[in-house]
């Protein structure tokens, strides 16, 4: 009786499908993108961090939406309305904690998804337009948290914006009109957080989406990448044409990626309960005081994610009276990423068949990009002055001369990789991936 | 039901051309085209216009008139002029004194970037020497700088900005060493009376 039944509800269901099929591609998408789709079999923990951006992508949609439905984007009550939300609304300081802890946890995530994707190759051949798809979305992404800062009006948002805006207006005859058009007034005003309102929850996210589902198309039509750098696909099963080393992504990444998002939920439940401002990191002090365009607070930085850019701006002097080169070396350090794929000449694409002078670059661009990143949160007399009198560096801060020393660090990494990945000693590539 | 791979005439009795002339094709795609694209163009000014400072934006920057009878020697007053701050120093004659004591320091001390009306174009950058009129938005990235008036051994008062470290001197001439381009700015002003300052406007030079 029972059995009858339930062969009734599945025979219901397996009609169902076959009407759906007949008229969308359901079953055949499911096949492509998760039953059917092949990853090698030797993915380890650096693969989590791709499933985790995903997921961080939906939470900051949807804690989004939530705060949307009472946040006010207008001069005079966006500040009362962040704190209405945090102590009138029921629940809305955990929705917006998270959308705060969420927007540096994507930073987090990317920023490891990234370096995945340096010290496996994963932007080479034939990956490339996947790598340029995710740049656009790190910068996109760069965007939206650019924009987002804003809203709350704080002494933070409305500085940063200040600076950031003004960084257009140094560039040569059109800038200042530039940033005047991008701010619709003189100043930082309500015409620019009602724009910037706009851009945050509506325009970027749907370029968002749109790079993020072309990023996945592209992986999917080449097939992922793994720790050892060796293409599954020329090793295939004769009979059925299933790479040997490769396993369905479902059931065995969807299950692997489970684990990942429950640690990782863990690390952000800790955060958005305990410690939702991280030292003034993920949320600034000043930030808790509302905008006043008469008054700059005493120490203004951006957000820890981009303090190594910061950095850069800082560390490159003016020419003449233009602060255009600073601004210049600023966006081709966040640029330079997209070259990737043309800069490295390596025969071999996995750092584990690197040799050590691939390995002293990479580390000493990880090394160059923690430092910025400190330095740019901390004002640039830090670590005191040089006094007057001394030989060409007279009266800088000494915290400037390392920020240009790991600035002219940082660039290197990129412009001599190709002549250090091709004299480098590489070690032999497995045929078979290896576990 | 028709498979029309042998089926050239259809029945129909349209006439077939002799043949396809790919010139007048490749005229009418690009003809097609380009009266598209300008549509698409004169589309996007009204998109892109409206993100200018809107006809209400324009209008908000009306002069203001300040007293400045209560700014005791040696302190400041912070006025609002289209949103901005508008500093008025009360400089002591020691402060005036100070002023030439560091010309050799400064980025422009000769003032050739025309960052002030040209009545203002003096030693103290200002039409009484005793009141300095400038706006507090620093010529580097637009941060308010901070005022610093206690003179020491090698520091005669002036503005230091928080963001970026640029120095100014009490006429808000730039040191040597800023990443602050220029000198802060001196907006167009006038004395209406002896102690009624007329920021915006000067009857000269339209602001």
């Amino acid at each position: 009786m029972a059995d009858k039944k339930i062969a009734g509800v599945g025979g219901v269901m397996a009609s169902l499908v076959d009407w759906v099929d007949a008229r969308f591609p359901l079953t055949s998408n499911i096949k492509n993108h998760l039953t059917e789709y092949y990853a090698p079999k030797n993915f380890n923990f650096w693969y989590f961090f791709g499933s985790l951006a995903l997921l961080v992508l939906v939470m900051q949609i949807v804690t989004g939406i939530f705060l949307t439905m009472h946040y006010k984007p207008d001069a005079l009550q966006a500040f009362a309305s962040v704190e209405y939300i945090m102590r009138d609304v029921f629940g809305g300081n955990i929705i917006r904690y998270m959308h705060s802890t969420g927007a540096s946890m994507f930073f987090v995530v990317v920023y490891l998804h990234m370096f995945r994707g340096v010290i496996y190759g994963s932007y080479r051949n034939p990956r490339e337009l996947i790598w340029l798809f995710g740049v656009g979305i790190f910068l996109v992404l760069m965007g939206e948290a650019f924009f987002g800062y804003l809203l709350p009006w704080g002494q933070m948002s409305y500085w940063g914006a200040q600076v950031i805006v003004n960084l257009f207006s140094t560039i040569p005859f059109i800038g200042p009109d530039l940033s005047e058009w991008l701010r619709g007034d003189y100043l930082i005003s309500d015409a620019t957080l009602n724009r910037f309102f706009a851009f945050h929850v509506i325009a970027l996210p749907m370029v968002l989406l749109g790079l993020v589902a072309v990023h996945i198309l592209a992986l999917h039509e080449v097939g992922s990448n793994n720790p050892d750098g060796v293409e599954i696909k020329e090793k295939k099963d004769k009979k059925t044409g299933i790479p040997l080393d490769g396993i369905p992504f479902h059931p065995y990444y969807t299950v692997k990626d489970l684990v990942g998002v429950v640690v990782f939920l863990m690390v952000f439940a800790a955060i958005v309960f305990f410690a939702p401002e991280m030292g003034g990191y993920f949320l600034e002090a000043n930030n808790f005081v509302p905008a006043n365009p008469m008054v700059t607070p005493n120490h203004i930085a951006p957000v820890w994610y981009f303090t190594q850019y910061y950095s850069i701006l800082r560390a490159v002097p003016p020419i003449g009276i233009s602060q255009f080169p600073g601004v210049v070396a600023m966006g081709l350090s966040v640029v330079v990423f997209a070259f990737l794929p043309w800069l490295d000449r390596s025969p071999v694409k996995s750092i584990r068949y690197r040799g050590t002078l691939y390995k002293r670059w990479l580390a000493a661009f990880v090394v160059s990009f923690f430092v910025l990143g400190y330095l740019g949160t901390v004002p640039s007399n830090v670590w005191g002055t040089f006094s007057a009198e001394t030989p060409l560096v007279g009266g800088m801060d000494y915290a400037k001369l390392v920020a240009q020393i790991f600035t002219v660090v940082y660039f290197l990494f990129f412009i001599l990789m190709p002549w250090y990945t091709k004299k480098d000693k590489t070690k032999p590539v497995p045929e078979r991936v290896t576990y | 039901m028709s498979d029309n791979k042998n089926d050239t005439s259809s029945g129909l009795s349209f006439q077939q051309p002799s043949a396809i002339d790919l010139e007048k094709r490749k005229f009418l795609i690009t003809a097609t085209a380009a009266t598209g694209a300008v549509g698409a163009a004169a589309m996007a000014v009204p998109f892109v216009g409206s993100m200018l400072p809107s006809e209400r934006a324009k209008a908000a920057g009306a002069p203001v008139e300040v007293d400045i009878s209560k700014i005791e020697p040696g302190s400041m007053m912070t006025a609002e002029w289209r949103g901005q701050p508008v500093w008025i120093i009360h400089r002591t004659d020691e402060m005036i004194a100070k002023l030439d004591h560091h010309a050799d320091q400064l980025s422009d001390p000769s003032m050739d970037v025309p960052q002030q009306p040209d009545y203002c174009k003096n030693k103290g950058r200002a039409i009484n020497a005793n009141y300095a009129v400038m706006l507090g938005v620093c010529t580097h990235l637009g941060c308010s700088p901070n005022p610093n008036f206690a003179i020491t051994a090698d520091w005669d008062g002036g503005f230091v900005c928080p963001c970026h470290g640029s120095k100014f001197d009490l006429s808000g001439r730039v040191f040597k060493g800023s990443p602050a381009p220029t000198n802060l700015v001196v907006p167009p002003h006038q004395y209406l009376t002896e102690t009624t300052l007329l920021i915006g406007v000067d009857g000269k030079t339209e602001a």
